[in-house]
């Protein structure tokens, strides 16, 4: 194979692993708080797309306003489904909770059938115009959008983590939630800004990818698979290894392409179950981490 | 200061902690000794906020936080440096310490907040030496240290420690204990429990002797040091004498 083939390869991989990375984050964070495997996760990939095209079409609203319109309303979905969903069940059993959230991402991807129909809808590119050339390979402009998208999205999780009084308290919550309240931590609100976070990210995806791919009201399980799949192999719990395995994912599936391009959509699967059986703590983590 | 009455609180239908009276005013330490599973921990954890009480009081300064949920408890000025100590074990000294601060926001506090810091460097150099090392990595010793050194950043008035010398070697016991004294004598209230009775009545002005879930007997620490019954029973009397 050509360099050039290589290269247009590796983009489509990095493009779809951003995507991946995203859901990757979004699963990663709700699990730091909760321990809870959230199977919502990719309704808000869908809704992200579905509010942005309604903002678009329906209300007639420039994509300018539309795209961010449509990342805050999930956003609140996501405050909305903590509340009504997991918050009063809380303290139960973690099977329950993870049923909770099957459950919850049937009632939304069912929703969005009702409200927006049954069909594919498009949304125009964010800046349309011809790929650029790119040593002999093409990139799309709306991938440009989406590396931007996923950078911005890293770096301010990285520096919420990092910096602020929240993100601290996060990360505490992540280590010893039962410490965390001890230390004054109101453990139930960062459980809430989790799920809006977890949202927020997916929604992000979901309208950044929708021009390329369009989108329907049962794309989520689908990408669920692929964002749980990256978080697994990134080894849930740190959010800098998701986004090492979503990238990892995404270029591992173009890697089967030349072989069988009807595999790709396995891969997923096979790497979800690969780490699951030969290192469960995931690619990126040294040991479990330690409960004290 | 801090005033438990009548207590009563456990996991499952039966009462661990069966109506515990317990009370502890500024500058004084009181211990609870008794059994392995005599409810104890149970008894913290409640006075702390981490379970629920089912009945009876707490409150501090005559203020009920009976009600009061965890995680503002502390706020109120009951912390507990819990069994297993509960370090937040990848992250660093600093920031265990900056976590047991949480509370504490604005800019008024943030000079207290840094006093507090240099006070537990005082109180336990080693912990100063190793400001930037996760908190998993320390020695036992090291990590006692850290979470009471932890629970100190939140500006307590009444400490309850749970076991602070679990699995310690002698010498770290006695830089442990020096550090609750000079903390005690600095104001403020304590209420521990110990494994070792012997030790935790040396240092306790008064003790409470805990039998399934109720106060068995209680009063000076050095009358109950004296009595035979603890004796025999807690201090392991039977082989030693008094020492
Ligand atoms: N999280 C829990 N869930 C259910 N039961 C518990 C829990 N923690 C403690 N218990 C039970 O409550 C009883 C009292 O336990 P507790 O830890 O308060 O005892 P303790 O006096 O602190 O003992 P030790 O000296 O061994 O620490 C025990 O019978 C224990 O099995
Ligand atoms: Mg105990």
């Amino acid at each position: 194979m050509e360099n050039a083939e290589l290269l247009q390869l590796a983009i489509a991989g990095l493009k779809n692993g951003s995507i991946y990375a995203l859901l990757a984050l979004g699963f990663t964070i709700v699990y730091a708080a909760t321990n809870v495997i959230n199977f919502a996760q990719g309704e808000f990939f869908m809704l992200g797309g579905m509010f942005a095209v309604f903002a678009f079409k329906t209300l007639g609203l420039p994509l300018i306003a539309a795209v961010p319109l449509a990342v805050v309303a999930v956003t609140g979905v996501g405050v909305l489904f903590e509340v009504l969903a997991i918050r009063p069940r809380r303290d139960g059993d973690q099977m329950s909770l993870v049923i909770i959230t099957v459950g919850g991402s049937l009632v939304l991807s069912s929703l969005a059938r009702h409200l927006f129909g049954s069909d594919a809808l498009p949304l125009p590119e964010f800046t349309p115009g011809p790929s650029l050339a790119f040593a002999g390979a093409a990139i799309e402009r709306q991938t440009l959008w989406i590396w931007g998208l996923v950078l911005i999205a890293v770096v301010a999780l990285t520096m919420l983590y990092s910096r602020t009084r929240l993100g601290r308290a996060m990360r505490a919550c992540m280590q010893n939630r039962e410490a965390a309240r001890l230390m004054g931590i109101d453990t139930g609100r960062v459980v809430m800004i989790s799920f809006a976070l977890a949202a927020m990210l997916g929604a992000l995806a979901g309208v950044a990818v929708t021009p390329l791919t369009s989108t329907r009201f049962d794309i989520g399980a689908g990408i669920a698979v692929k964002g749980f799949a990256a978080a697994i192999l990134g080894g849930l719990g740190n959010p800098i290894a998701a986004v090492a395995g979503g990238l990892l994912l995404g270029l591992i599936e173009q890697a089967v392409i030349p072989f069988s391009s009807t595999l790709k959509d396995v891969v997923a699967i096979v790497v979800l179950l690969s780490v699951l059986f030969v290192r469960p703590q995931g690619l990126f983590i040294r040991e479990r981490k330690e409960k004290t | 200061m801090l005033s438990v009455q009548g207590l009563v609180a456990g996991y499952s239908a039966a009462a661990v902690v069966d109506g515990i009276s317990v009370a502890v005013s500024a500058g004084e330490m009181v211990t609870l000794v008794g059994a392995n599973g005599a409810g104890k921990s149970t008894l913290l954890k409640a006075i702390a906020g981490a379970i629920p009480v089912r009945a009876g009081l707490v409150s501090i300064d005559g203020e009920d936080v009976t009600n009061v949920p965890a995680h503002r408890r502390v706020g109120k000025g009951i912390v507990l440096v819990p069994e297993g100590r509960m370090l937040f074990a990848g992250m660093s000294v600093d920031e265990n310490l900056t976590l047991g601060a949480h509370l504490r926001t604005g800019p008024a506090a943030r000079r207290a907040v840094a006093e507090d810091r240099e006070r537990v460097f005082g109180l336990f150099p080693v912990l100063a030496e190793r400001r930037r090392q996760a908190a998993g990595t320390l020695s036992g010793g090291e990590q006692q240290m850290l979470a009471i050194g932890r629970a100190m950043m939140s500006a307590p008035r009444v400490l309850l420690l749970d076991e602070p010398s679990l699995g310690l070697a002698p010498k770290v016991i006695g830089e442990i204990f020096s550090a609750l004294d000079v903390l005690r004598d600095s104001g403020l209230g304590m209420v521990l429990v110990e494994q070792d009775a012997r030790l935790a009545l040396r240092h306790a002005c008064r003790g409470y002797v805990v039998r399934t879930g109720r106060v068995a007997l209680e009063g000076p620490a050095e009358e109950l040091l004296d009595n035979d019954d603890v004796r025999l029973i807690y201090l392991g009397a039977w082989h030693e004498t008094k020492g």
